[in-house]
């Protein structure tokens, strides 16, 4: 039983990884209809500058606070320079350049932090934080900072005029434009917006997958895959298929343990989690389209 | 009586194709201006090239302001509203945000909640669904939420496009009265771009016609009602 409850505790720590992420590219993804490949790349770089902040002596937090301050700037800045004179062209090159981002994000940080795995700190004291046996101080603090980061947006979103406005702009920017919304730089707060919640991923992540230029792709597949299973046009559904994933992979693993243990047949183990967890979403996706939580898209013709 | 409104030679382009020509108009500080013309006349585009939603040539100038050109969102800012084809309602959002969003750069929340209220008194149907999903109301009600939501713009012109389109004659007639009473109390001009020629000739002051991209008739509602071919044409008998 304990076991069992370490497995979905490690699960939600995952998972509240996976929902930032997913989370990031849902934002992205209700304005401009774009899944940004890079998005994972842009957390991996912006828990590099973290590093680098606190290597120069900054603290966690400081360098936390700063590294989400600087990764909204990136977010800016990437999408009024480089994708904004892209703005009517086709698709596939849209992609391309995702790609190109995602290719020089992950060589930027190798040529200045060097393709080394480094070792990340943790913020949260070992002692007094955690229950003992079933959840460990640094997972449990990843659960409440993405819980209270996800809290936040969601007050934003829901209950500010900008939030409102960013919402307006995703929804219908031409009518969003006959109200008055600069369309244009909606989406790119929405870019920084989602290059934070990366950071924020990115920064708590790191002490458990270790820092080098490739952290984050596993995670960023999983967190496609969360985006996918809670209905990719859905914020909290993305979040919803963070935790659900993340719970799910532990749980495959740990289900293929226990048969291992009772019946000595090795079925499934920790090494098919990302396939299994694929299954599933191909799974789910068959069955809902949409996602659990998403819009089914009806057209009048 | 000034005009607030003054568009001078005004040609649109979709792409390579020119679908305005020479459109000229003045409209008057006040009054209720209605264009009139058959399906591909230009209605929509002329109103569309006000708001530099397509490309164009010419002038348009908005209390003695040049504003061709200018980004949509700037000119909506000169307090322009727009109110479009379909009525662009934001689907997902509910009544209240539909309403709240033409007010997002405002700072004084008082002064939001005051105009919220004076909306609500012209359509108190609205403010019976206010947490609604917009996207949930009917056609009618989608039309006086569109119209709502442009009040809250406080414009000083007010361009509607085709307000009865696919509705009810009773709520047509409900919204036209509407109009009239936001036009008298408000002191809003309007522009109204309207297929039921007779229901816009009864609201307006003026009236121009339009013809394949441009003008072709204008005056007083009341010369331009008894002209014979505006009789044949628009009216039907």
């Amino acid at each position: 039983m304990e076991q069992f409850l370490q497995q979905v505790a490690s699960g939600l720590a995952n998972g509240a990884i996976y929902a930032c992420v997913a989370l990031a590219l849902v934002m992205i993804y209700v304005s401009t209809d774009h899944i940004n490949f890079a998005q994972g790349e842009m957390a991996m770089f912006s828990t590099y500058i973290s590093w680098q902040l606190m290597n120069w002596g900054m603290s966690f937090w400081v360098a936390f606070v700063l590294t989400v301050l600087i990764s909204f700037a990136m977010g800016v800045l990437i999408e009024r320079l480089i994708l904004r004179p892209l703005h009517n062209a086709p698709v596939l090159s849209i992609i391309v350049v995702f790609i190109g981002l995602l290719a020089i994000f992950n060589s930027m940080a190798g040529a200045f932090w060097s393709y080394l795995i480094k070792e990340f700190p943790s913020p949260f004291p070992k002692s007094s934080f955690g229950i003992a046996g079933v959840i460990g101080p640094h997972q449990l603090g990843v659960v409440v900072v993405t819980l209270i980061v996800l809290g936040l947006l969601f007050v934003f979103f829901r209950y500010t005029p900008l939030g409102l406005a960013m919402r307006a702009a995703a929804q219908n920017p031409q009518m969003a434009r006959l109200v008055g919304v600069r369309v244009d730089w909606m989406l790119a707060l929405g870019w920084g917006l989602a290059a934070s919640v990366g950071a924020v991923a990115g920064i708590m992540v790191a002490h458990i997958v270790y820092l080098e230029p490739n952290m984050m792709g596993g995670i960023l597949l999983y967190a496609f895959a969360s985006a996918l299973v809670g209905g990719i046009s859905n914020p909290a559904g993305a979040v919803a298929g963070g935790f659900i994933v993340g719970i799910l992979e532990n749980m495959v693993a740990y289900a293929g343990n226990q048969i291992e243990k009772a019946t000595g047949v090795y079925i499934i183990g920790n090494g098919e989690k990302l396939t299994v967890a694929l299954i599933i979403v191909i799974f789910v996706l068959t069955v809902k389209p949409a996602g659990l939580f998403g819009r089914v898209v009806v057209k009048r013709v | 009586m000034a005009s607030l409104l003054e568009v001078k030679g005004l040609k649109a382009f979709y792409g390579q194709t020119q679908s305005l020509y020479d459109v000229g108009f003045d409209i008057p500080t006040g009054g209720i201006t209605t264009l009139l013309g058959a399906n591909g006349a230009g209605k929509t585009t002329t109103l569309r090239a006000i708001c530099n939603m397509v490309r164009t040539d010419g002038t348009i100038r908005f209390d003695g302001k040049d504003i061709r050109g200018m980004a949509t969102e700037e000119i909506v800012r000169q307090r322009i509203a727009h109110v479009p084809e379909g009525r662009g309602t934001f689907t997902t959002l509910t009544v209240d945000e539909n309403l709240r969003i033409a007010a997002y750069t405002r700072k004084d929340k008082q002064g939001v909640k005051d105009e919220l209220e004076r909306v609500f008194a012209y359509f108190p149907r609205l403010k019976e669904r206010i947490q609604q999903q917009a996207g949930t109301l009917s056609g009618g009600e989608q039309q006086m939420l569109a119209i709502a939501r442009a009040l809250m713009l406080k414009p000083r012109l007010m361009l509607l496009d085709e307000p009865s389109f696919g509705l009810a004659p009773l709520i047509v007639l409900e919204i036209f009265r509407i109009l009239r009473r936001i036009n008298e109390e408000e002191k809003v001009s309007i522009l109204l771009v309207e297929q039921n020629a007779a229901l816009a000739l009864d609201l307006a002051t003026h009236a121009y016609v339009l013809e394949t991209g441009k003008v072709v008739m204008s005056g007083p509602s009341d010369v331009v009602k008894n002209d014979e071919n505006v009789r044949k044409s628009y009216l039907g008998y």
